[in-house]
């Protein structure tokens, strides 16, 4: 990047960039996270969902680059990202209904098998180019190649943005919605209004996970655009941080997300502008910054505004 | 539930403690089959690949040394989640605490240099790596304590946070610019290498590993301490009503698990690595959640399946190169593992051959 030019508002415009690019993936994996523990469960294993579904995606828009061409392959990519986080979804939220199972036991499982599944798999995929997906170029008025890349919008972001206020909606006003808050809420009552508690949860699990699927599509096909084994390095577990600091609330999982993906950028933007000593340290900011909302907003007294009732309760 | 009378009850005692017995065996019996259906998709010879496994880790008193040798961290880091796991926490930040431990050990191991002698320097070395790795862990159970932070996400976080700063220090405060094949610090004085058991390539990271799991377990299971953490573990409200300390003993066991990662830590730096870079980071963490998982949070059961992941891990290596398969396939094999364990804990009380039949 040409951000030389720039001087030290290179800095600002890493971290808008690093933002519109980074928190794509946190933005699906924790409104899946959100879907799931609106039903009462907590799903630690979308690290390795979103590991499987970033190596999905490679690897299929590879594959099927002949027969689609350039432009379909990577959809294909995305969808595939998601089947296979559904996948990893299903053997997830039957084992962890089954009793005197832990349910963060099983998503640590879920961690150890999916990114085994998907180093396993995706071996030969770490070399080749597969054909990424199209992004807007809402640089197109600036001469600054800076500027240029920094803004450009990946449509799977522009969905995701979509998602959250449509799951807000989703939750509040149809009947659907109901349903997973009351199986998260209340189980005995849900019971008693006849919904089956299995089958809500397991179709939660499965969708959040399909769309932690698709996060990781946007890892391995927007940005950085690469498939290699480090690809997440603890995304997946963040955004379960990430959606207590939201209240599980979509909309706010949003706004969490793009300060997340803020943050994600604060080593990249320091470094285009030649501060290299504290490279590492800024790398692990979300994780810090993490830990901080954490300690800052629990209490060991009361439970957390919004909370799901039955979230981490033994059933 | 009916109170069989005595002497029918007495006719099926001994079945309730096979069950323990029986349904692990049964889930890693499960978790090998599955496995082999795994490696038949992916173009192997299920039977050849067993083979191979067996092989490469107890075939011969080479392949036994190779995975022992694995087997010593895998032990110590499998008590940083088993110990707290006593008390119903559930700790996964074993690499963040072993890297810690590697990082203390590594930087008392080049203050005191060859001024000490090297029993002492050792020493000096361990409890370095000891308390960085305890507190390291006491921090996420501290802030469980205070701030009712959930601890599985806390110790996570901290893996990365532990990782960043040795990736900080190695390229550069600590970089010895003299190695050029990976950012390091600068290799530890030969008198503080660990020595290795006489006729053998095993290091005695073996002996710690081993001395560790014995004394777990007679804390755990032995001592008021153990009796206390297990009763809060069980049900925290009434522990609480008893008057147990139940803050002290969350720090004190977290402590406790954080040191014995810390340690691995320490035996990595001292025995294969002889100084600190990247390559401390090697999964024997999040290895050790899985050991600690499978024996049921049970010491010295953790040996048992040390040992047996050692191996694993050890095979890793042939399964590359006579059936070409990536070096993930142990990874898969693992994730398989864990599943199959955590599905038979859920068998517990539900196989009616295990059961005291209560007479008609």
């Amino acid at each position: 990047m040409a951000t030389e030019a720039l001087g030290w508002w290179g800095v600002p415009l890493g971290i808008l960039a690093g933002t519109l690019r980074g928190s794509a993936p946190f933005l699906f994996v924790s409104l899946g996270e959100c879907l799931t523990e609106k039903s009462g469960k907590i799903n630690l294993g979308l690290e390795g969902t979103l590991l499987m579904g970033a190596m999905s995606a490679y690897g299929v828009a590879y594959l099927s680059q002949g027969t689609l061409g350039d432009f379909w392959a990577p959809w294909l990519g995305v969808l595939a990202a998601g089947v296979a986080g559904m996948s990893l979804g299903a053997i997830n939220g039957w084992l962890a209904q089954q009793p005197r199972v832990n349910d963060v036991a099983v998503g640590i499982a879920m961690i150890i098998f999916g990114s085994g599944l998907a180093f396993f798999l995706g071996k030969p995929f770490i070399q080749p180019q597969a054909p990424q997906l199209f992004t807007f170029q809402w640089g197109a008025w600036s001469s600054t190649p800076a500027v240029q890349s920094a803004l450009k919008v990946s449509p799977l972001f522009l969905i995701g943005v979509a998602i959250a206020p449509i799951m807000q909606w989703f939750f509040r006003s149809t009947r659907w919605g109901l349903y997973i808050r009351a199986v998260g809420d209340s189980p005995e009552a849900a019971r008693a209004m006849g919904i089956s508690i299995f089958k809500v949860r397991f179709l939660s699990i499965m969708a959040g996970s399909f769309l932690a699927g698709i996060g990781g599509a946007c890892l391995s096909l927007y940005f950085p655009g690469v498939w290699t084994e480090r690809i997440s390095s603890g995304q997946g577990l963040m955004a379960v941080a990430l959606v207590i600091f939201a209240r599980w609330n979509p909309l706010q999982c949003l706004w969490a997300s793009l300060l997340f993906g803020g943050a994600q950028a604060l080593g990249p933007a320091f470094q285009s502008v030649g501060i290299n000593a504290y490279y590492y340290l800024f790398n692990a900011a979300p994780y810090i910054l993490t830990l901080l909302i954490m300690i800052i907003t629990c209490s060991p007294k009361r439970t957390l505004v919004g909370a799901p009732g039955a979230l981490g309760k033994e059933d | 539930m009916t109170i069989a009378p005595a002497s029918a009850a007495k006719s099926y005692q001994w079945r309730r403690p096979l069950e323990a017995v029986f349904l692990p065996v049964a889930a890693l019996l499960v978790a090998l089959v599955i496995f082999g259906i795994f490696c038949t998709l992916a173009g192997a010879n299920p039977l050849g690949v067993y083979a191979s496994i067996y092989k490469a880790a107890f075939g011969s008193w080479s392949a036994w040394q190779n995975t022992l040798i694995r087997a010593s961290p895998l032990m110590l880091t499998a008590l940083c989640t088993a110990l707290p796991a006593r008390l119903g926490l559930v700790i996964i930040g074993n690499e963040g605490a072993l890297v810690i431990g590697g990082l203390a050990a590594a930087i008392a191991g080049l203050t005191v240099g060859a001024s000490l002698p090297p029993v002492l320097g050792q020493c000096t070395m361990a409890i370095a790596a000891i308390i960085a790795g305890g507190l390291w862990i006491m921090l996420a159970g501290a802030l469980r304590h205070y701030r009712g932070v959930n601890e599985t996400i806390s110790s996570l976080l901290l893996n990365y946070i532990a990782i960043a700063l040795i990736n900080h220090l190695v390229e550069g405060p600590m970089r010895d610019a003299e190695f050029v094949t990976k950012p390091s610090s600068a290799e530890l004085n030969e008198a503080l290498w660990m020595g290795t058991l006489p006729g053998s390539r095993i290091h005695y990271g073996l002996v710690y590993g081993l001395i560790a799991c014995v004394i777990a377990y007679v804390l755990i299971q032995r001592t008021t301490f153990g009796f206390a953490a297990r009763t809060a573990g069980g049900n925290i409200r009434a522990a609480r009503v008893a008057g147990l300390p139940v803050g002290k003993l969350t720090l004190a066991i977290c402590f406790l698990g954080g040191s014995c990662a810390g340690l691995a830590g320490m035996v990595e730096v001292a025995a294969v690595q002889k100084r600190i870079n990247e390559s401390l980071v090697s999964n024997y963490g999040y290895a050790g959640i899985l050991v600690a998982f499978v024996s049921r949070h049970n010491p010295l059961a953790t040996i048992l399946v040390a040992v047996l992941l050692g191996g694993i891990l050890a095979s890793g290596g042939i399964l590359q190169r006579s059936h070409d398969l990536p070096d993930a396939t142990v990874l898969v094999f693992q994730g398989i593992v864990f599943l199959c364990v955590l599905f038979s804990d859920s068998l517990y009380g539900r196989l009616p051959w295990f059961q005291e039949k209560p007479v008609a």
